[in-house]
């Protein structure tokens, strides 16, 4: 089977129509940077508390905020989380409600909101940790346990937290409910002590001004030395303009890419600025090889004009960029579609920037190239072709 | 002619058993093969490759020490000794002081120095305090400010020290695995992970305390003043010499019920400090309350024998962290043993004596992030992204087989000897499996492929072009394995920032995607072609390949 026989498409010739595109969908994401949405920051880097609860029945979000408005957190952002029948939800706080001197304030002050109507004197059980559970049993020591106490009931702990986390997917709907996993003694003790609320924390995440801004300064950082490492290393392996069109077209690819996530307001997390950073090898990765096979034509055809051998080298080339970027997205949107909520932006990113990064060694990194070299020869300079190959780079092949 | 490829294809089988082994086996295969006994296959590979907090939950925190503190203590004892120092050699001054303690605690002030005692000051600093360099001012003030290295020096052995104090009260709390590590880039941060722990407070807590513990003289009978100003109306507005006031931690009750804080006026020096700490146990007092009993070192032993031996009858305090914890008269001289209680319950008095066993933090720490994923989450996601990796595995599989017929499958064996290479290298270093690092997984998957689409195409071409098949297979390779290491640098080198920037999960993803690349050059160059030089080995001349 094979998808193209031989194509001659004339991709510089249309150069305008795609340099056209591109020009709309930067100048629609910078609009949208600048004017509308800004760079929608994820929670680890404009710093701040993020609580995903879950719920036993269909939460309410304007209970939710009605119990959090009455904590004193006005500005707590509720929005449902994941499939509908999860009954998952995410309470975030902003920045200026998380202070470093204590930290995990914003998050208890949410628990406590949340647990508002809880009988007094008992402890929550779907919100108990293992260690609490054991210092518990310790203390009321149900089975007169003697020695072995620690170990016994860390065991029993243990048990009856796996039960609510694995089994019963976080949160208990009544005490009675650990009764397959404990002894009766323990289970009466149980139930005199403890309750269940109607919720059950499944993970928190707080970040503090220093590590937000740190992981700000980091992020873009790391995609700058990675472009520059791109620069360096495409400069050593061909010309200086060859590494210079292929980092313009990545930084195309990365503003486009962070320009869909200001359009469709995705919030932009650590995890997706690895991504961009994959993105940015990835999309040298076709650039590369449209431009090996137009250096190696060079050599081969020597009388044919740059756009000729720049087209040529596109066409021949095209097969494998389509079928691998084509692969490649395959697996992303696997990704995108099974990996679940947590890589939802980190998949979005990638099949985005898949599709940009194909686009873009076709019809920004080669077009750079001959415009580059037309400009050269309107300067009046007399070689109108790109330096060949260098001798050390040359393929060694035995027939 | 026929290719001899027997010894490549044992190096290939070589290297599959290898990394199985490492899969299955990894470093401590007994361990591995109890699991597998004990719990299925799926515990003795968990056994080797080690899964990230988010996907089996656990607490990850990341923690600031404070190094000005550090700074500080250290500051001051220099002030105190150049005291001494000056007064031995019969130079008045009027002031020295640390003037701006919290951001430049490195600044040591002196003022009043005469003007003919400057030579014999600058020989003090260069003979006894050559950590400091002396810089003049105006009016005979004179600047000591800590030379570079020893201030770096100096931040650098307070973040090494903490990181030991804290993995030491950890290990005490039987976290299985813990991570302690310095992080990020010279911002004196530690990073804390805790596989499990899923409720931190008490463990932060623990990890918080500076248990800096000293005891030393209670002015004034050791009688609690309502406020500061109290105490210092008390003195008629000027505190004995060296004293200063410290707040109680225990809060008084007064008959309304309604507590007030409790200042108290003490020495400036201590008797004995933590260091002088042998052991500290839980315990209780006279009248049943849970206490920290402890002892001494024979050093301290002495020194707080001689303090208690010249202070019968008077007062002494215990500070635990700055502030008054207990106030006790001095009956008779003691030796080596006291006593913390009042204002704890019994977990917490075993708390505090386990701190105090595991040593002070030589400077304060403060909490930058937290984040807790509970095991619920982390099984999900486990779930979830095993299920992408292998749609995503399969939707490539397939197309493959499809697109190239027979070489497909070889490609296919490729990505498959690839993965199990990838999982065996991170069963065999102990790197972490991290949600993203599944993603790396799936990435490889299609990446590696790349390389095959690249050579097969190559391949196509050149039999378009009329070539042989074993010509054209080694055309194939040979033009395109230069571009394939060009694909595969600049991707690890993207990978390889991101491990440098990244944290936890992040890393875990840079790791894979790494390595899955690297074996990949192994399967999709040097495998494939074996296999295909093994296929043309059976051809018939003029026989069509299959691709």
């Amino acid at each position: 089977m094979e998808l193209f026989r031989n194509p001659n498409i004339d991709f510089l010739g249309k150069k305008w129509i795609f340099l056209g595109l591109s020009l709309v969908l930067s100048v629609g994401g910078l609009l949208s940077i600048l004017f509308w949405h800004h760079i929608p920051l994820g929670v680890d880097f404009s710093g701040g508390t993020i609580v995903r609860v879950k719920f036993t029945t269909p939460p309410n979000a304007d209970a939710i905020r009605a119990d959090m408005d009455k904590a004193g957190l006005k500005n707590a952002r509720i929005q449902p989380y994941g499939q509908a029948s999860n009954n998952e939800v995410l309470i975030a706080l902003e920045q200026k409600e998380t202070s470093e001197q204590a930290l995990d304030q914003g998050k208890n002050t949410i628990i406590k909101a949340l647990s508002g109507n809880a009988p007094e004197g008992k402890q929550d059980l779907n919100n108990v940790g293992y260690a609490t559970l054991q210092q518990y049993l310790m203390s009321k020591d149900p089975l007169h346990a003697g020695t072995d106490a620690e170990l016994r009931y860390g065991q029993l702990a243990r048990a009856i937290v796996d039960f609510r986390d694995k089994t019963k997917d976080g949160v208990l709907s009544s005490v009675n409910d650990i009764a397959s996993v404990v002894p009766p003694a323990v289970l009466q003790s149980f139930q005199a002590d403890f309750h269940t609320s109607n919720f059950g924390i499944r993970n928190v995440d707080i970040i503090g001004p220093t590590v937000g801004k740190q992981l700000q300064k980091q992020a873009v950082l790391a995609t700058l030395y990675s472009l520059l490492g791109m620069l360096i290393y495409l400069w050593f392996r061909f010309e200086l303009i060859y590494g210079v069109a292929a980092v313009v077209a990545c930084f195309h690819d990365t503003l486009i890419t962070v320009g869909m996530f200001s359009l469709l307001n995705v919030e932009i997390s650590l995890t997706v600025i690895a991504a961009i950073l994959t993105l940015v090898g990835y999309s040298m990765n076709d650039t590369i090889v449209v431009f090996d096979r137009i250096r190696e034509n060079l050599k081969l055809l020597r009388r044919e004009s740059l756009t000729e051998i720049v087209n040529k080298s596109i066409n021949q080339t095209l097969s494998r960029t389509v079928l691998t970027s084509g692969l490649t997205f395959l697996t992303v949107l696997s990704l995108y579609i099974f990996g679940g909520e947590v890589l939802h932006g980190f998949s979005l990113a990638l099949v985005i920037g898949i599709l940009i990064g194909t686009y873009s060694s076709i019809f920004i990194a080669a077009p750079m190239l001959v415009a580059y070299q037309e400009s050269r020869v309107r300067k009046g300079a007399k070689v109108a072709t790109l330096p060949a190959e260098r001798s050390k780079d040359k393929v060694k092949v035995k027939a | 002619m026929k290719k001899n490829i027997t010894w490549k294809i044992l190096l290939i089988v070589g290297t599959l058993l290898i990394f199985l082994w490492g899969i299955f086996l990894g470093t401590d295969p007994a361990a591995s093969i109890q699991a597998i006994k004990e719990k299925g296959l799926i515990a003795g590979i968990q056994q080797n490759i080690h899964l990230g907090l988010d996907l089996k939950g656990g607490t990850h925190l990341i923690l600031q020490v404070k190094v000005n503190d550090a700074v500080k203590s250290d500051s001051q004892q220099v002030a105190e000794r150049l005291k001494d120092y000056l007064r031995n050699a019969n130079i008045n001054y009027t002031d020295v002081t640390i003037e701006d303690s919290e951001n430049h605690p490195e600044l040591i002030s002196l003022k009043g120095i005469a003007p003919e005692s400057t030579g014999d000051l600058r020989n003090i600093v260069t003979e006894r305090l050559s950590d400091y360099n002396l810089t003049s001012g105006a009016n005979n003030t004179f600047t000591l400010t800590m030379k570079p290295q020893t201030l770096t020096a100096l931040k650098q052995n307070a973040v090494t020290q903490a990181i030991e104090t804290i993995r030491n009260r950890i290990d005490q709390l039987g976290v299985s695995e813990p991570v302690i590590q310095e992080h990020g880039l010279g911002e004196y941060q530690i990073l804390v992970q805790l596989p499990g722990v899923d409720d931190p407070a008490r463990v932060k807590d623990i990890m918080q305390s500076t248990a800096m513990l000293e005891i030393r003289q209670a002015i004034d009978n050791g009688t609690p003043y309502p406020s500061e100003q109290a105490a210092l109306q008390a003195h008629n507005g000027v505190l004995p010499p060296d004293t200063e006031i410290l707040k109680g931690r225990v809060e008084r009750r007064d008959s309304n019920g309604e507590s007030n804080d409790a200042y108290y006026i003490l020495t400036k020096s201590s008797a004995v400090s933590g260091r002088d700490l042998r052991d500290a146990r839980p315990g209780q007092n006279q009248t049943g309350q849970p206490s920290v009993n402890f002892n001494l070192t024979r050093d301290g032993g002495n020194r707080f024998y001689s303090f208690t031996s010249a202070h019968v009858n008077d007062y002494l305090a215990v500070v635990l962290d700055g502030k008054v914890r207990e106030v006790a008269s001095i009956r008779e001289p003691i030796r080596d043993t006291g006593e913390i209680s009042g204002g704890m319950n019994e977990q917490q008095s075993k708390d505090l004596a386990m701190i105090l066993r595991s040593g002070a933090l030589p400077a304060g720490i403060k909490y930058l992030q937290e984040s807790t994923v509970g095991p619920s989450l982390g099984a999900d996601s486990i779930r979830q992204g095993v299920r992408a990796a292998i749609y995503g595995m399969l939707a490539v599989m397939i197309f493959m087989f499809v697109y190239y017929r027979f070489a497909g499958i070889n490609a296919n064996l490729g990505l498959f000897l690839n993965l199990v290479i990838l999982l065996g290298f991170l069963g065999f270093t102990g790197a972490t499996l991290t949600l993203p690092g599944i993603a790396g997984l799936i990435l490889t998957v299609g990446m590696g492929v790349d390389s095959n689409v690249l050579i097969f195409e190559r391949i196509r071409e050149e039999l378009r072009n009329g070539k042989t098949p074993p010509s054209a297979v080694e055309q194939g390779f040979g033009h395109a394995w230069l571009t394939i290491i060009d694909t595969h640098v600049t991707t690890i080198v993207s990978a390889a920032i991101l491990f440098l920037f990244g944290t936890g999960p992040v890393k875990g993803f840079a790791v894979t995607l790494t390595f899955g690349l690297l074996a990949n050059l192994f399967t999709a160059v040097f495998v494939s072609r074996v296999i295909f030089d093994s296929i043309l080995n059976r051809h018939q001349r003029g026989e069509a390949l299959s691709i």
